[in-house]
């Protein structure tokens, strides 16, 4: 396997430009005769889907949920960076590039995370344009707020639901194309592998959820717009259908993963409340903005918050790091909590949560203004919670949230297989090692409204594409093995449910590739993730059978997926005996405990080739030369 | 908590259905709606048995894919709630609840409690949209809106598509999910250009799917679990009066008037 990123040669700001100007066009005439699969329907599939449609593509889409408004994106909360300096704080796309870069701790791709900061501003343009109500000051501008990693406020948001907004606006450009004939919807289809001749992607093979038909579309490029893998530790902001087959399957047929172990645990989160918890729930980060985050001083202080006196309280991140404060970086927020905890000083039931304390931002602003910048966050957490969280302080927990590891692509967001294109979360692209708050939102319709849609053009104007017969060899094989694994996962028939091994695989990962990893640990992941899939082939219970709807099975092979992946993920996190970003490993620490980053040995990115279920996978490099920032120690102090 | 759960089963579209009664056991308080029902199919899945198929992905109450009949009431008691965000604590130890899924003639059921939608998605394709193609954007602060506009067209652009006002309405309308699009576009400057053809074509495609009209009883508003008000509907009603009177012929003939 080869990695070659094609980056464009020349200055870091015109190669996007020169990308372009070299690209070969694909006749507008033409567009129509080829037909392009996305698989996704989230900010980034949603809005690739909507725009190919709109350039004349024949465009099938696809989502496992009832419908493409559907898709994760919703969730995100916060808000979308983009380099606008409309505040005239000294923003500009270069420091958007330079605080990306730094965020994601020196592993990204400077080229990728360039472009991305440039093709910012368009985003905003174009949501704007079609109607997304994003917050505006009373001179009819737009508002911005803060962010973890930045000192600019350059964060667009819709009250706390920003990426519902955007997702709307962009499900809507997707349904106009639907109504226009271009774009054909395939909701609840499940896709459940790959099909590749002469190692070229040229369709998938999907599942009927409704109906439980197997079958197989054939196009001249594939798109995977599938999100994160957040879901392997069992609980996570995911929602529930979230998992990793599409990129899994992809990547057993040919797909290098890039970065596996890099996954972000956000710091402000609801924590666990008990064993039947079944998700977490994110309180945005744009809530640190007026939140002071704090633990008693003394260890097993139970008192309630109230009664703790100014004084007796560790406001750690104020301390720790007085330059950002409580808007630090997610990574470093995390692993701040998670110390305090161990502690002993951590709060609420088992002491796993610290406090995020709106006290003084409503005495100094009102709970008017605070209810206007937070109200719907703050009603989420007292249905959760049952407590108030403009009298009482919030209680919240670091969880899994984002995974910035995904398919590796080059620079025009192509996997090592000809023909798979990967975009949004699903790539591993621009985030590095930490992704920064706002970004994912940027990236997804970055690559979706802005990249793809030229660089799929180029790929199909200089390629000799032959028509793939639906009985071709290759075609059929995919498929029997599809059909066949379903029915084997059905006729197991044992005493275990699905969850029950998904919880089970969750704590193996929490506990050994969570927010602090050491080799010991992965290496009892290791032994522990292949007995557990063992067992899951021979006591798995999935009732029912394969030609309905059954959300069962649904979960079955998805969890399957997860027990092979798990170890892809922990043998990244093994090798790299580094600190970075999300990745930390006890071993390799300063002496304040920040992370210690060894870029002699890992300045790259990792990309691993499948060599078979029970063998280790083959790890690549793509070394990253960074030519227009210099490697630091990243400080936030 | 122990609860007495009668569940609507269903095996397809085609087959009758019927409410079967469960026991829950061991409930915590703490535990959303959902998780009750994670409980409930746990066990039943261990006794070899089919679990409840229902609709649900990021239980936090944005996606709107959950929703289902709660002793009558969509999403259940309290307001403003989505299923998912629903809590155990609403009820109390001992308590018996039906659980149905959305009764619509438009929103047939597939199983158990999970119904199709997807005529919501084919009223925004009739022109839930504001029609501008990516890359032909102008500057974002190029067109300054007033803050209250943009507030009231966030108020109802959070509509999540669940499909409550549709299940609470005893006309089975679509008015509320319609016109809450409608005004959220009608409200801001963007949306101007198709206003008219907007209201025209949308409120058609709902009379196509098979939704009732609107005869004002104010339920869809209890229900919805992001408390969008009727208000919204008599925007609608404005909207489809004045494009009636003053639509192009163009745009009436698209809209079939």
């Amino acid at each position: 396997m080869e990695l070659n990123a094609r980056i464009p040669a020349g200055p870091l700001a015109e190669k996007w430009d020169r990308r372009k100007f070299e690209m070969k066009l694909v006749n507008p005439a033409n567009k129509r005769r080829y037909t392009v699969i996305v698989v996704g329907s989230g900010l980034a599939g949603g809005s690739a889907a909507a725009t190919l449609g709109e350039l004349g593509y024949k465009v099938q889409c696809f989502c496992f949920q009832d419908s493409p408004r559907r898709a994760h994106s919703i969730a995100a909360q916060g808000g979308i960076n983009a380099a606008k300096n409309y505040q005239n704080d000294g923003d500009s796309i270069w420091r958007l590039f330079y605080d990306t870069v730094k965020g994601g701790d020196f592993r990204a791709r400077e080229a990728n995370v360039y472009r991305l900061a440039q093709i910012s501003v368009n985003i905003i343009d174009q949501c704007v344009a079609q109607g997304v109500p994003f917050a505006r000051e009373y001179g009819g501008l737009l508002a911005n707020r803060s962010f973890g990693g930045a000192q600019v406020s350059r964060t667009f948001y819709a009250r706390g639901q920003t990426g519902q907004q955007l997702l709307l606006g962009c499900y809507q450009a997707l349904e106009r194309q639907v109504a226009a004939g271009t774009v054909t919807m395939f909701a609840r289809h499940e896709m459940l592998d790959l099909v590749t001749v002469d190692g070229v992607a040229r369709g998938i093979v999907t599942r009927d959820l409704l109906n439980g038909a197997v079958e197989t579309w054939l196009a001249d490029a594939v798109v995977l717009a599938t999100g994160g893998y957040g879901n392997v530790f069992y609980l996570s902001t995911n929602a529930k259908g979230c998992n990793v087959t599409s990129t899994y399957r992809a990547y057993k047929r040919g797909a290098a993963f890039g970065n596996p172990c890099f996954t972000q645990i956000h710091p402000t989160c609801i924590p666990v409340a008990g064993d039947h918890q079944s998700k977490l729930t994110l309180m945005s980060e744009s809530l640190r903005n007026d939140g002071r985050v704090w633990v008693p001083k003394r260890k097993g202080d139970h008192r309630a918050p109230g009664d703790i006196a100014e004084g007796e309280r560790d406001y750690y991140l104020e301390r720790k790091y007085p330059s950002y404060g409580n808007l630090s970086p997610r990574d470093i927020a995390s692993r701040a909590a998670k110390e305090v905890c161990d502690e002993g000083r951590g709060v609420g039931p088992g002491g796993r949560g610290v406090y995020l304390d709106f006290a003084d931002a409503i005495r100094r602003l009102g709970e008017d203004k605070i209810r206007e910048r937070y109200g719907n966050l703050f009603q989420m957490y007292q249905r959760i919670t049952d407590e108030n969280p403009y009298r009482l302080p919030m209680r919240i927990y670091p969880a899994v949230h984002y995974t910035m590891g995904g398919l590796w692509v080059d620079y025009d967001l192509m996997s090592t297989i000809p023909g798979l294109f990967v975009i949004g979360e699903a790539n591993f692209s621009d985030h590095g090692a930490n992704r920064l708050g706002a970004s994912a939102l940027m990236q997804g319709l970055a690559d979706g409204y802005f990249i793809l849609p030229y660089t799929i053009g180029d790929y199909l104007a200089t390629s000799k594409l032959e028509k793939v017969e639906a009985d071709h060899d290759a075609v059929r094989a995919v498929e029997a093995e599809v059909a066949g694994r379903t029915k084997r996962l059905i006729a197991i028939r044992g005493k275990r449910t699905v969850d029950s091994f998904h919880r089970e695989l969750g704590k193996i990962m929490w506990e050994h590739c969570g927010m602090a990893r050491t080799a010991e640990g992965l290496q009892a992941a290791l032994r522990a993730i292949p007995a557990l899939r063992r067992e899951f082939w021979e006591n798995v219970s999935v009732p029912g059978g394969g030609e309905e709807l059954n959300q069962a099975l649904e979960k079955a092979g998805r969890v399957a997926d997860f027990l092979e992946f798990a170890e892809v993920m922990c043998a990244d996190a093994l090798h790299r005996e580094e600190s970075c970003g999300g990745h930390f490993r006890v071993e390799y620490q300063t002496e304040d405990g920040e992370a210690l980053r060894d870029d002699d040995r890992f300045c790259y990115a990792a990309a691993w080739e499948y060599q078979g279920t029970e063998k280790p996978p083959l790890l690549h490099k793509e070394p990253l030369e960074f030519e227009n920032v210099h490697l630091t120690t990243r400080s936030y102090k | 908590m122990n609860l007495t759960l009668h569940v609507w089963r269903q095996t397809s579209s085609t087959a009758a259905g019927k409410l079967v009664t469960y026991q829950a056991t061991a409930i915590s308080p703490d535990m959303s709606f959902l998780e009750m029902l994670d409980v409930v199919n746990e066990g039943l899945i261990e006794r070899g048995e089919l679990p409840i198929a229902f609709d649900h992905d990021c239980r936090e109450g944005i996606c709107g894919s959950c929703g289902m009949m709660i002793n009558g009431v969509a999403h259940g008691p309290p307001r403003g709630t989505a299923t998912c965000q629903l809590h155990m604590r609403s009820f109390r130890d001992g308590d018996t609840i039906y659980i149905e899924p959305w009764r619509a003639r438009a929103f047939p059921v597939l199983k158990d409690l999970v119904v199709d939608r997807s005529a919501f998605d084919r009223i925004i394709a009739a022109g839930g949209f504001v029609g501008v193609s990516t890359g032909s954007a102008p500057d974002a602060n190029a067109l300054p809106i007033a803050k209250g506009d943009a507030d009231a067209a966030m108020d109802a652009a959070q509509c999540i598509g669940c499909g409550a006002c549709v299940a609470a309405c005893p006309n089975a309308s679509a008015m509320l999910f319609t016109a809450a699009k409608a005004g959220h576009l009608a409200m801001l400057p963007q949306g101007q250009p198709e206003r008219s053809r907007r209201a025209l074509s949308m409120v058609k495609q709902m009379d196509v799917e098979g939704f009732g009209g609107c005869t004002w009883h104010g339920e869809c508003q209890e229900a919805c679990p992001k408390e969008i008000r009727i208000d919204w509907i008599t925007r609608l009603y404005h909207d489809y009066i004045v494009a009636n009177a003053t639509a192009r012929d163009e745009i009436a003939a698209e809209a079939g008037i």
